[in-house]
Formats: C-alpha cells, sequence, structure tokens
C-alpha cells in the first residue's frame, strides 16, 4: 500500500516510471508556521472493503496493514486455515497508535474535560499495537504477536524478528511489516526540527531529493508494506512462490544523538548484517538506502556505505518516489527491491541530479539500469538512534 | 414528536451507525444475535441514541435489560415522554 496505490505491481511501475507520489496538501496551509506543505499520502482506498465488525476498531493504518497482509498471504497461496493453524504468527507496527482517532475521539476529552463524545472503539486504534491487533483478529492470524514501533526502523525490525523467528523454529511463517498514516502532524513533527522540505511547496515532485546538494528535508508519506517470512522447508512443501531470501540482519543502538546518526553506528549495523548473511562486502550488487532527504542523514549514510563498500557498489533511496513513509518504510521498500531484483532491474534515487559532494564518493543509481542483483543490503535509520540493516538474497529456483 | 417519528429516527440512526438495512430493523429483531452486534457496539448504540434525541442515558438501569430492537423503542419513547417531548 504505497502513495501510487494498492499492489506491487503499482508500486514497482510507478517507480520504473520515475513517477513521484508527493503532492501539495492545501489542508497544511491551514496550520500556522507549518512551512511544508507537501506529503505523500495513500489515496482511494475504500475501507469499507472489510467488514464493519473489524473496520470499527481500525484507523487507516490498520486499514493499509489488513489490506496489505490479505494481498501478501494470496500471492504466498496461504488460506484461512494456515491462518488459524496456530504456525503463523505476526509482528507487524507502526510509529505512534493513530493521531487521526486521537484527534477525532479525545479533542472533547483534552478541551473540556467531556467524555460525552467518545467511543468506545478509539481505543483500539490509538494503541500502539493496533496494527498488529487488527490485522490479526480481521485474518484470523492466532500465533505470535510482536508490534515493534521503532519510527522509521520499525518494518525492517519486524522483517529481522520475523526471521529470527521463523530460523529459530519459533513459528513457521511469519507475517512482517509496517504501516503509518498520514496526518499533518508528522509533517510538523519534522517541520519544527527544521527537517522537512519547504522549498518545492509549488514544485512537489521535486522533492525529497536524496544526496542532492538542493536537498532540503524530508516529505511525509504513509502507506503499509507486508511480507511472508517463511521457513525454506515449509515454503518448498507448500510449493509457495518464494521470491527472496532473508540472508542477514542487524540493528544496532546508536546513542551518540537523538536525532542526528553516526556513520560510526551505521557501518557498524552494515557490517554486523553482513557478518550474519556470512558475505564480504564486495558480493553485494546493490543497496538500498534509507535516505531521507535531509542534511545530516544522508551524509551519514553516504560516509557510512562509503567506508563500507568504497565507490563502486549501486546505491540508490526510494523516498525520492515515495517519499518517506515512516513505520512503513523497511519492508514497503523491500517489498519493491525484491520485486526489482526478480526482474532484474534497479530503481534510481529520484531527484537526484547533483549529487552532494559530500556523498558524492558513493555509486549512485540516476537512471533504471537492467542488471543481474543477486545480494542486496538494506537500511532503514530512526530517530532514537535505531539503526538496522537486513541482507536479502536473491532466491535460485531448481 | 411522535412514537412513529421516534421508531424512524431510532432505526435510521442504529442503521447508519452499525451499517445495518433498514429492512433488518424489525422490533423483534435481537440486537447481539439478529443485528450482530456486542459489547462494545452497546456502548456507542448510547450514545448514537444520545446524540439523535440529546438525551443522557448512560447510566439508565433499564438498559442494561434491553435485547431487542423493540426494547429500544420502548426504552427511548420512555424517555423522551418523561422529558415531555412526546
Amino acid at each position: 500500500m504505497s502513495p501510487f496505490g494498492r499492489g506491487v505491481e503499482t508500486l514497482v511501475e510507478s517507480l520504473l516510471q520515475g513517477k513521484s507520489g508527493v503532492r501539495r496538501l492545501p489542508e497544511l496551509e491551514a496550520y500556522e508556521g507549518l512551512r511544508s506543505l507537501v506529503a505523500a499520502p495513500v489515496e482511494g482506498i475504500d475501507p469499507k472493503i472489510i467488514h464493519r465488525r473489524h473496520r470499527r476498531t481500525m484507523s487507516p493504518m490498520s486499514v493499509y496493514a489488513t489490506l496489505a497482509t490479505q494481498d501478501a498471504l494470496d500471492q504466498a497461496r496461504l488460506t484461512t486455515e494456515a491462518c488459524k493453524s496456530g504456525d503463523m504468527g505476526i509482528a507487524v507496527g507502526s510509529s505512534v497508535g493513530s493521531t487521526i482517532s486521537t484527534q477525532q475521539s479525545y479533542s472533547d476529552f483534552f478541551n473540556f474535560n467531556s467524555l460525552e463524545k467518545m467511543r468506545s472503539t478509539a481505543f483500539f486504534k490509538i494503541m500502539n499495537h493496533s496494527c498488529a491487533a487488527n490485522v490479526s483478529h480481521a485474518l484470523g492470524i492466532t500465533g505470535r504477536i510482536f508490534a515493534v514501533s521503532s519510527a522509521c526502523s520499525t518494518s525492517c525490525q519486524t522483517l529481522g524478528l520475523g526471521a529470527e523467528t521463523v530460523a529459530f523454529g519459533r513459528q513457521e511463517i511469519m507475517v512482517c511489516g509496517g504501516a503509518e498514516e498520514y496526518h499533518p502532524l508528522i509533517t510538523a513533527t519534522f517541520d519544527i526540527m527544521n527537517a522537512s522540505s519547504c522549498g518545492f511547496n509549488d514544485a512537489p515532485e521535486r522533492t525529497p531529493r536524496p544526496f542532492d546538494r538542493d536537498r532540503d528535508g524530508v516529505v511525509c508519506g504513509d502507506g503499509c508494506g507486508i511480507l511472508i517470512l517463511e521457513s525454506p522447508e515449509s515454503a518448498r512443501r507448500r510449493g509457495a512462490p518464494i521470491l527472496a531470501e532473508v540472508a542477514g540482519f542487524a540493528t544496532v543502538s546508536d546513542t551518540s544523538n537523538m536525532v542526528n546518526p553516526s556513520p560510526d553506528s551505521m557501518e557498524i549495523c552494515m557490517r554486523k548484517a553482513l557478518k550474519d548473511a556470512d558475505i564480504a562486502p564486495d558480493r553485494i550488487d546493490y543497496i538500498n538506502a534509507h535516505a531521507t532527504g535531509t542534511d545530516q542523514g544522508d551524509r551519514a549514510e553516504g560516509e557510512a556505505v562509503q567506508r563500507v563498500f568504497g565507490s563502486r557498489t549501486p546505491v540508490s533511496s526510494l523516498k525520492g518516489h515515495l517519499g518517506h513513509t515512516m513505520a512503513a518504510c523497511g519492508a514497503l521498500e523491500t517489498v519493491a527491491v525484491i520485486t526489482l531484483m526478480n526482474r532484474g532491474s534497479l530503481a534510481p534515487t529520484l531527484n537526484l541530479e547533483n549529487a552532494d559532494p559530500a556523498c558524492a564518493d558513493i555509486r549512485h543509481v540516476t537512471g533504471v539500469e537492467h542488471r543481474e542483483t543477486t545480494w542486496v543490503l538494506k537500511n532503514n535509520f530512526a530517530f532514537g538512534g535505531v539503526n538496522s540493516s537486513i541482507v536479502l538474497r536473491r532466491y535460485e529456483h531448481d | 414528536m411522535t412514537e412513529q417519528e421516534i421508531i424512524e429516527r431510532i432505526d435510521a440512526s442504529l442503521a447508519e451507525e452499525f451499517e445495518l438495512e433498514m429492512s433488518m430493523m424489525v422490533p423483534e429483531a435481537t440486537l447481539f444475535d439478529d443485528l450482530g452486534l456486542d459489547s462494545l457496539d452497546m456502548v456507542d448504540m448510547v450514545i448514537a441514541l444520545e446524540q439523535a434525541f440529546k438525551l443522557k442515558i448512560r447510566d439508565e438501569e433499564e438498559i442494561r435489560k434491553i435485547r431487542t430492537l423493540g426494547d429500544i423503542h420502548s426504552f427511548v419513547i420512555g424517555k423522551v415522554r418523561e422529558l415531555g417531548m412526546l
């Protein structure tokens, strides 16, 4: 579920065609002092395709997560019976509970100390494990349930957690991913830290600009990415269409600063993921960067990537197309990366026209490239110093 | 407001709130089995009725005895009559 709509095909075709999901939102003009007026929200999803019984406790993020999970289960040829078997668990998170529902349901409580209009279902949209709980209930997933919440690292961490859960034999199948729903407060949060893109309100498709010298900050988006992780034995036994393997994962805590990332910690994270995959850096064919278009984040990641991989390995960030989908970005971008890997293509960093000299010493992908890719490393780094990297391998069919 | 108008407003409010077909809104319909509601819905039903009729009924003991749509009709008609609106 991306700013381009529902489905993997829509996502990947949009990336290959160089489309931008970013647009100007007139409603942002109502907020005094908000300088960034652009965002990349999902549009055109009718939540009523989910039965009211389940939908009543869902905010948009849970709607996205439920529909994305249904699509992923269908693609993996997993039935309702498999969901209910106890062999399937779930790890799906979001940055926060629903801000939309907090505002709608609790504004009278906060402003007038009144419970008069408070709905009984509001809490189930606001709790931090709303997505995981709602998806489980809607689809009947009865195994382990985890709700990771680490902002921009959320869904990369759910992939790692899911892979380790399967590898340890605790579940045969894990539904993994993250979701985010757009609210102007997200843009405001970045704006107040001088980290939102403010200079492209009249040309929204030209921002964000990861690694570009004229980048001016984050553009917030929303959506959901869901992947099904399963033991190879189970997948082969079922005849499931295997798309890729999780070969390695690492996550580390960068305690140097709450918001400004350290290239040292990023480097450690990537090296640990490579070690977990038991692979040398020069075997990696492509790096999918976290790069969001901020001054310091892109520079730190560029430096860390250069230290580990040098200047030869292709690097791109999908934030130029998608904006920053926050908790969804790790899984959503991984869905895109795996699909592109299986098609022999790399998507470029949209809006990267002139690399910032501080990020110039890595091999940027600036146009669609057609090349065989077997090993990919993907990064996601979050406020709070939550760094995560995952190594993926294209699945070699017999 | 006539009793029939009250019943029509109740049925329309609850049909909208819980996305029910108007054809299901018959007095003998049980809330849990026939209309598919549960305890969470009962809380929101009270809020929907309070807003539709500008009543305060959340703390009424009688609400706990409601089983059918007809019970709701009788309860609300009684409250509206009590307030001299009927």
